[in-house]
């Protein structure tokens, strides 16, 4: 039955409340571990497409008489436009439409002013050349801090728990520190855009790299005044957004304006340039923060003050989350701003708030425990939380305690690692817990067709940005239907073509969309025993499916195709939705990494060998997939680690870092040996399936793992990120001052 | 008008002088497996073969290889590469790995067995944002099979 539930959503760690109209689950969970399909390792059902160069990116989306979109961009951080003359522009060769002004106070370099539409991407790029604009230039705000001061603020949060000064007054050692984390940008392979084409103009079509589908259905719906079902947003394959491909942003709305100017389609794709301007960014962070314990390493007082360096616009990332939530502690204070600068607005990006405060907290838990001279693993383990911190709820499943004792052998290697140290090169170890939501929710929709020939097909209007969720549906259709995985279709990526589906984004589309790929194949399962206990006259109650046959309790057995052979060209449809999340209690993602490095003293390189990555995520669906999802987010924070930043002239504002050899994302000369371990328990509360998310979780703690490595190599306190060559010496030097015999003297 | 031999196949284009290789792919034959991610020689992702050596298509004048033997990903579609990647993950969002593919089967056609560091100088020039690196390099050291 449909109940309507006025339910906590969830995305990122940012709460919302508001109706949901979910089906009960009424399926038992499979049991652990490996089953015929799900929970084995699984080539991904679309990877000879993609491979073999065959796949249909938006930016390979031709439509016939399709015009090229380029936008013209503010060269100042903050300025007004006193008068903008787009005349010129319009009469270039090949332009056909031209729309601007777009903003008319500029808040950051690259912002958009305004664009034309030209029969090629050439003659557009040339005619933006063409606009005439008078600028009035104003003082740029760059520094979060003066933000803060001025009062320019994009949020503020504050939370509190217990007593925090009688914490402090309780705590046998005080440990304070002021961390760092820079800006970087997500640099997805395809470039943000977007190709827009008007019927009858009242009835918009968009191809669009995105992350949710129906969020960009949504918010062209509302700002064309469009009834939602005029506008089909079709993303078959997309190349890449870790959270930044959201919603549709200013590319989209000018292809769609300049596409109903002319009549035409038309393409609007950022270039690299672009995109390292305005594709939205990981905002740097400042964080100052306190921590205090009594000697046995009982933490008795948190406090943090967090400064996210915001941008002109966005949202302020709970970057104080890890200090609310991975440990148990009564006292509790944190303060976060969000400081309205003339940057580029941040965005979601892998993780957002909780990869930075982990780097703070994790790193001034460790020198806590270097203070208090305790195994750094065992301070985690005296400080774990049963519940959860922030209310007391019961966690729906937690194993971060077996993510530690799994973390002991790769731990335990430190000994020999650090004997490993020659010469100027010190050898070391460090970890980091993880913490991090990822329990999906409702609503999201599927349907599973199954046609005469046995075969099924998913359908459901959800996107696979790279993950394999494609892959892992096929595989839980698979598993409820008994047939092999090679027998599934998933057919996804078209609002026109299925129900609703989860924003791919907090690691919730297999939580989300998975449960309800389940419940439509249990549905279509249920109608073949029906339809075969009417052919062959048996009691329904004694049928099930078993490896593609339906099979009688009372012997009889008959192959799946011998029921849906009689449809004929008639199909049968299974319908399932995701159920409600457990209520009352804390649904989390858990974790833990083991850094090894080497720093060369003399020259402050930092060189990552090993990481081994330890989660808990509920059951895994594909175990060959999770372990490249693992392997991605560190890499991705390997990069955020030690070489990516995006670099500002201080005075302009002027973005230094716009290319991809200036912005430096790790190749694949500087990758560590990664082993991966992920518990596999199905979390026994959270749905058909038991799954949680892991597109964000192992990104999490990797740089502060580092960081702890590198302390536990040399014992310097790094405190910055990236990771450079000028923040490693200057720790080092910082280290030496205090105990030149653990450092070593620097080069002459 | 520029002769282009690609994938076995001629073809007559018509080009400016100026215009790139990975355009004239793209745009004009249709070859949309070769994927423009920076345009700017900087991440890989346009990679073909120029008489079995890879070059970057962006930045590549078609002009200048009039008459030379082009492979893109098209032409590369039955390597056992590909397989190889598929079976070992190697590709995620997969807008990089026809250029990953172009780079390793030029790799291995020089040095049929390469070593983990042969296969790390030589795919450096590749950029995978996904990080499917540890898997390409599984791919490549067990291309045949």
């Amino acid at each position: 039955m449909a109940r309507l539930i006025r339910t906590e959503k969830e995305v990122e760690g940012r709460y919302t409340e508001q109706w949901i109209v979910v089906e009960e689950d009424t399926l038992d969970q499979w049991p652990a571990g490996p089953l015929e399909e799900v929970g084995r390792p699984a080539a991904r059902i679309d990877g000879l497409q993609r491979a073999r160069g065959e796949a249909t990116y938006t930016t390979d989306v031709q439509l016939p008489g399709m015009l090229h979109a380029a936008i013209f961009r503010s060269p100042h951080a903050h300025a007004r436009v006193t008068r903008i003359d787009l005349e010129r522009a319009r009469e270039a060769p090949g332009v056909r439409g031209v729309v601007g002004p777009l903003n008319e106070e500029i808040g950051y370099p690259g912002q958009a002013v305004a664009a034309v539409a030209a029969e090629s991407l050439a003659q557009a790029r040339a005619a933006i050349e063409l606009i005439d604009v008078e600028w009035d230039v104003l003082e740029p705000l760059l520094d979060p801090d003066e933000a803060v001061r001025r009062g320019e603020l994009v949020g503020h949060r504050t939370e509190e728990r217990g007593d925090v000064e009688r914490g402090f007054a309780e705590a046998d050692v005080v440990v304070e520190g002021v961390y760092r984390t820079q800006t970087v940008l997500h640099n997805s392979m395809e470039t943000h855009q977007a190709v827009c084409e008007w019927e009858a103009r009242d009835r918009l079509t968009v191809y669009i790299s995105t992350q949710y589908i129906w969020g960009v259905r949504s918010d062209l719906a509302e700002h064309y005044g469009l009834p939602p079902d005029q506008v089909r947003v079709v993303c078959r394959f997309m190349g890449g957004g870790f959270g930044s491909k959201n919603g549709p942003g200013d590319y989209t709305i000018v292809a769609a304006d300049l596409a109903r100017e002319t009549g035409r389609p038309v393409k609007c794709a950022l270039t690299r340039r672009d995109e390292n301007l305005d594709a939205g960014n990981r905002n740097a962070t400042v964080q100052r923060l306190k921590v205090g314990a009594r000697s046995d390493g009982t933490l008795t007082a948190l406090e943090g003050e967090f400064v996210n360096a915001t941008g002109w616009d966005g949202w302020l990332s709970s970057t104080g989350g890890p200090l609310e939530m991975l440990y148990a502690c009564e006292n509790m204070r944190l303060v976060e701003r969000g400081a309205r600068l003339n940057t580029a607005p941040m965005k979601a990006f892998r993780a957002p708030g909780f990869v930075e405060g982990t780097f703070g907290l994790e790193c001034v838990m460790d020198e806590l425990a270097a203070r208090l001279d305790l195994d750094p693993l065992e301070l985690r383990r005296r400080n774990h939380s049963d519940s959860d911190a922030t209310d007391g709820r019961p966690f729906s499943s937690k194993n971060l305690l077996e993510c530690y004792r799994r973390a002991e052998p790769h731990w335990a290697r430190g000994d020999e690692v650090r004997a490993r140290s020659r010469g100027p090169w010190r050898h070391g170890v460090g970890l980091a817990s993880q913490i991090w939501y990822g329990g999906g929710g409702p609503p999201s929709y599927a349907w599973v067709r199954v046609g005469s020939d046995g075969r099924a097909v998913v359908i459901t209007a959800m996107q696979d940005i790279g993950t394999g969720t494609a892959t892992a549906m096929a595989q839980i259709a698979a598993e409820e239907l008994t047939i092999p995985v090679d027998r599934v279709d998933v057919s996804l990526g078209d609002s026109a073509r299925g129900p609703y589906a989860s924003v791919s984004a907090g690691s919730s589309t297999v939580p989300s969309m998975g449960p309800a790929v389940r419940a439509a194949a249990a549905d279509a399962a249920r109608q073949i025993l029906e339809i075969a206990a009417q052919r062959f006259e048996v009691e329904e109650r004694l049928l099930s499916l078993h490896k593609a046959r339906v099979v009688s309790a009372d012997g009889g057995s008959w192959p799946l195709e011998q029921v849906t052979g009689l449809l004929e060209s008639g199909q049968i449809l299974g319908k399932g939705s995701r159920g409600p999340n457990p209520a009352g209690m804390r649904v989390l993602t858990f974790g833990v990494q083991v850094a090894e490095v080497a720093v060369d003293v003399e020259t402050g390189e930092v060189r990552v060998d090993r990481i081994a990555a330890i989660h808990d995520v509920g059951r895994v669906i594909n175990p060959l997939g999770a372990s490249s999802q693992v392997e991605g987010g560190i890499i991705q924070g390997l990069g955020h680690t030690l070489s990516e930043e995006r670099l500002l002239d201080p005075r302009s504002g002027a973005v230094l870092t716009q290319t991809l050899d200036s912005y430096r994302m790790p190749t694949i000369a500087d990758i560590p040996e990664i082993v991966t371990e992920l518990i596999d328990v199905p979390d026994a509360h959270l749905t058909n399936l038991g799954s949680k998310g892991l597109g964000e979780p192992p990104i999490i703690p990797t740089s502060a793992a580092i960081a702890n490595a590198i302390r536990d190599a040399t014992g310097a306190d790094v405190r910055s990120l990236p990771i450079s060559r000028e923040e490693m010496l200057r720790a080092l030097r910082e280290a030496r001052e205090r105990a030149p015999e653990r450092v070593g003297a620097p080069a002459a | 008008m520029p002769e282009l031999r690609v994938n076995g196949d001629d073809f007559s284009v018509d080009a400016e002088v100026g215009t790139s290789l990975a355009h004239v792919l793209r745009e004009e034959l249709g070859l949309t497996g070769t994927k423009v991610a920076c345009n700017e020689g900087h991440c890989g992702a346009c990679t073909v073969q120029v008489d079995g050596v890879p070059i970057l298509s962006c930045l590549t004048l078609v002009h200048t290889v009039e008459g030379r033997e082009l492979t893109t990903i098209e032409g590369l579609r039955d390597h056992p590469l590909v397989d190889a990647f598929v079976r070992a993950d190697a590709l995620q969002c997969g807008f990089c790995t026809p250029g990953q593919i172009v780079s390793g089967a030029a790799l291995v056609a020089a040095n049929p067995s390469p070593s983990r560091d042969e296969i790390r100088h030589g795919m450096a020039g590749n950029i995978c944002r996904c990080g499917t690196y540890p898997k390409i390099e599984e791919a490549i050291a067990s291309w045949r099979g």
